[in-house]
């Protein structure tokens, strides 16, 4: 499987498919127990974690905050790659971390305390401290989970314009079909740890192959205002008198 | 620049300033230390015991001998044990963690005490050492018992094995005690944590191994924060998460051994004084490991003027005082943050 550079990519698949295991093996949290991880031509395993940490960045699902720590500390942690005992904080640091927090649209909240944040604003926090490492790959797990709708469309907005304006290569793993279908540009579709369907959205995208990885009937149609592809489940119901009524 | 940055400053300067306050105050009470006891001394005494050494003057001797000692031990006790508390509730993240609550005193005083028992082996040259064997194990031992408890070394488990091997090891040396009263009559007063009858020689054997261990806690300081972060998040950023566990365990092992070793266990200090930083300096560890140095050693040097003072010319036992002082600013801070 390869990752295509500049592009968004998202994992998708049932709960316990190795989404996630997928994503932190990339990531080399976990250790592949067969096969490997290539970036720029290097094994990951066999790279000084150090530098692999300056060309990937990882959000992990539902990152815990240390209590007491404010956004522009939070933030100033994904500079720990380019730091060493020599080098401490810099201008070039400074400057990441502002930039970070600016385009996550966080700045005005760099002294506030992370827990005193929304979840959405909190997510947004943790995006900009991964946006700090400056690294060409993020991977996130989830980023979205126990967010508000409008929350959750603002800030996959702000993830897919990572990409396209900064030339970002994206990998993610999300729960919603359908927010996946409208920002990924190629998905990954999981069954049971085998990589099943890897492709354009448009190409694999299908109502055969969701019914493949999730055991699931789909309707698929083109959204009229985005011409995205959205999924509708068959949901089996008797069709209500009423309902039918008041249509 | 923008406002944020301009925002930041503000902050670290504030930093700055509480900790140019704290060095005054441990200036400031370790001279009051010196001065006061069973005989107050003045400030032109004490000057002139270090400018001008006179050993046929008692009050210099005093000075020297006892005072001295018993300060810089309470300094560097204060400053170890709140460095340990700090490390250990930032790598657990466990807000109960401190080298009491996870067995790592018992174990040390435990070492301590068989190694006079059985092999009379006292010398400060070597008590840090045995200090640390049995703190070491000990914190193995709970982590041991706390992974094999149903859903692993949760901070749940780890306190509750850390209670549960404290409270073994302490029943154990209590048998030692009553067995043998005459050998055990001097530890008595060391196992409740005391200060007092140490000369300068303990503190110049064992304080180098105190100052490269907090040398070590501030050279890893920024990394806590990482690790505090979650063991994915520092993972991602490039950290070796494991090596610096063992690095930190070691740092805490060695810091609150030298401290047993000096000192006996002193409770509270580990678990206190962390959370006090993190209440007014937040959780960034760059600056939670020298703060909470230096108001670890101020509460220690504070408390034991009090101890000495309250029911002179007899004293109280330091760690009974920093339990009788620790408890109800403990019990506060959780109102506080409650309310």
């Amino acid at each position: 499987m390869k990752i295509v550079t500049g592009k968004t990519s998202i994992i998708i698949g049932a709960n316990g498919c190795g989404k996630s295991t997928l994503l932190k093996t990339i990531a080399r949290v976990l250790k592949p127990q067969s096969g490997c991880v290539i970036l720029d031509g290097q094994d990951i395993a066999k790279t000084k974690t150090k530098q692999v940490a300056q060309k990937l960045g990882l959000l992990p699902q539902g990152p815990v905050t240390p209590e007491g720590l404010t956004v522009k500390e939070l933030v100033s942690q994904g500079r720990y790659p380019h730091q060493s005992f020599l080098r401490q904080w810099s201008r070039a640091d400074e400057e990441a971390v502002c930039q970070a927090m600016q385009i996550c649209d966080v700045a005005a909240l760099a002294d506030a305390l992370i827990d005193n944040l929304s979840g959405g604003q909190r997510q947004r926090c943790w995006i900009a401290m991964v946006l700090a490492q400056q690294t060409d790959f993020i991977l996130l797990d989830e980023p979205t989970t126990f967010l508000d709708l409008k929350v959750q469309i603002d800030l996959m907005r702000l993830l897919v314009k990572l990409v396209n304006e900064n030339n970002r290569t994206l990998v993610m793993v999300l729960h919603d079909l359908n927010l996946a279908a409208a920002f990924a540009d190629r998905l990954i579709m999981l069954k049971a740890g085998q990589v099943l369907h890897h492709g354009p959205v448009d190409q694999v995208f299908c109502a055969e192959n969701i019914k493949q990885i999730f055991d699931l009937d789909v309707e698929i149609m083109l959204d009229p205002r985005s011409q995205r592809p959205l999924c509708l489940p068959h949901l089996h119901l008797p069709t209500t008198p009423h309902f039918v009524q008041a249509v | 620049m923008n406002t944020s940055t301009l925002v930041l400053k503000q902050s670290s300067k504030k930093y700055q300033w509480a900790m140019a306050l704290l060095y005054c105050a441990v200036s400031v009470l370790f001279l009051a230390h010196l001065a006061i006891g069973a005989k107050a001394l003045t400030i032109e005494q004490l000057l002139a015991a270090f400018s001008a050494f006179d050993r046929n003057n008692f009050d210099h001797i005093i000075i020297w001998n006892i005072r001295l000692p018993r300060a810089l031990i309470a300094i560097s006790v204060g400053a170890s044990l709140a460095v340990a508390g700090a490390i250990m509730q930032g790598v657990t993240k466990n807000p109960l963690a401190s080298p009491s609550i996870l067995g790592l005193l018992a174990g040390a005083a435990f070492a301590i005490v068989v190694a006079l028992g059985w092999f009379g082996i006292d010398s400060p040259l070597y008590t840090p050492w045995i200090a640390a064997l049995g703190a070491s194990s000990a914190a193995l031992l709970v982590g041991f018992i706390a992974h094999a408890a149903p859903g692993g070394a949760t901070p749940h488990n780890l306190t509750l094995a850390g209670a549960a091997v404290s409270a073994f090891l302490a029943a154990i040396v209590t048998v030692f005690q009553l067995s043998n009263e005459d050998d055990f009559d001097d530890l008595r007063e060391w196992l409740s944590g005391s200060l007092a009858g140490n000369n300068i020689e303990v503190v110049i054997a064992i304080a180098p191994w105190m100052i490269l261990a907090m040398l070590a806690a501030i050279l890893l300081s920024n990394k806590i924060t990482l690790l505090a972060m979650g063991d994915e998040t520092a993972k991602g950023l490039g950290l070796s998460t494991t090596r610096l566990k063992i690095q930190l365990m070691l740092t805490v092992v060695m810091l609150t051994a030298c401290s047993v070793a000096m000192a006996g266990p002193v409770g509270f200090i580990g678990l206190v004084i962390p959370h006090i930083s993190r209440f007014f300096i937040g959780a960034d560890y760059r600056k939670v490991i020298p703060f909470s140095a230096l108001l670890g050693a101020c509460f220690l040097l504070g408390v034991d003027i009090i101890a000495r003072v309250v029911i002179s010319p007899a004293e109280i036992s330091t760690g009974i005082a920093t339990a009788i002082i620790g408890a109800p600013i403990f019990v506060y801070l959780i109102k506080a943050k409650l309310a």
